[in-house]
């Protein structure tokens, strides 16, 4: 998976994830506030950015919203047994639907039957019972079983703290 | 939330471009000052509209891994489970969810070994058993609320 990303960016990557895992200051100069830091020079740091993003490391370098704050007060977790002949086509399918916002095969296990999760948002409990049915029909026959986990509170959110991890080592 | 939120917002989870000047080519798009880009941003990131502001990791393209884990909790342990688990640095998020599962949370570890590490740590501390789903496979990931 990282075959592209060399050794050494993959230390730079780590440096920069302690620096900025609670979040960066909104500076005029943000590259300049990262190079200091990082003891290299700006263009050095605008150039292992790059890289990073190229490969994958680094998805983008944004603002993360509370979704809760903008409106989208209603997520749902829909949950599904779909026929293992089937779930590849189908989770492509249903990842492709707008308002899914991740999609993924997990295992079954003891005491849990569904193996493709797509996760629904919206601003009303209407508009997320709307999107499952839409994920519903997309699945048909090959459905087994189906149910809707709806958060109802978020008790942590928080996002990686991997540098608090590494010290405790 | 006005119109020129909206419009920065949006722009915004699309990444701050990697140019020199980014607030400069920002400001150019959104056809308004740098400095009231930053300032509105400080704005929404001190009221807690906006949550952080830096480079999004993909951990598991440098070693990390993710998990997604659940939990029963009987209800009235629910308030001392929450917080044993958000005392734990690899607890990443926390959700409440109306299911015999009531407790969905995600793992984010430097390595893969750190996630049993956790899940060994959290039944231990609480005395319940943890249903690990790690994803075996990605159909889409894209966490973009349109405003």
């Amino acid at each position: 998976m990282s075959a592209s990303i060399s050794r050494s960016d993959q230390q730079l990557a780590q440096q920069l994830i302690t620096l900025t895992e609670a979040g960066m200051p909104l500076v005029a100069d943000p590259w300049a506030w990262m190079a200091e830091r990082m003891n290299l020079s700006v263009d050095d740091t605008l150039a292992l950015l790059q890289r990073l993003q190229d490969t994958g490391a680094i998805r983008r370098i944004a603002a993360v919203p509370n979704h809760y704050r903008l409106g989208y007060t209603f997520n749902g977790m829909t949950v599904w047994d779909v026929d293992d002949e089937h779930i590849d086509r189908l989770g492509e399918i249903v990842g492709n639907l707008h308002f899914v916002s991740h999609c993924y095969r997990r295992p079954r296990l003891e005491g849990w039957r569904y193996n493709l999760f797509a996760m629904v948002h919206g601003l009303n409990a209407e508009q997320i019972e709307y999107e499952r049915n839409l994920i519903r029909n997309q699945l048909g026959d090959a459905c087994r079983a189906d149910t809707m986990l709806v958060s109802t509170r978020i008790l942590k959110k928080t996002g990686l703290r991997l540098a608090a991890q590494r010290q405790e080592k | 939330m006005d119109e020129f939120d909206r419009h920065l917002l949006n722009r915004l989870q699309h990444g701050l471009p990697l140019v020199r000047d980014p607030w400069g080519a920002l400001a150019e798009e959104l056809d308004c000052s740098a400095e009231r880009i930053r300032q509105r941003l400080q704005e929404l990131l001190d009221d807690g509209t906006l949550t952080r502001f830096g480079p999004m990791f993909d951990i598991e393209q440098l070693g990390g891994a993710f998990t997604l884990a659940a939990m029963t909790v009987p209800e009235q342990r629910f308030a001392e489970v929450t917080e044993l688990l958000n005392n734990i640095p690899a607890v990443a998020h926390n959700y409440r969810r109306e299911h015999a599962f009531n407790m969905w949370f995600v793992l984010a570890c430097p390595s893969p070994e750190g996630i049993q590490h956790s899940i060994a740590e959290i039944e231990a501390l609480t005395g319940l058993s943890v249903l690990n789903l790690p994803k075996e496979k990605t159909y889409h990931v894209g966490l973009h609320f349109p405003l």
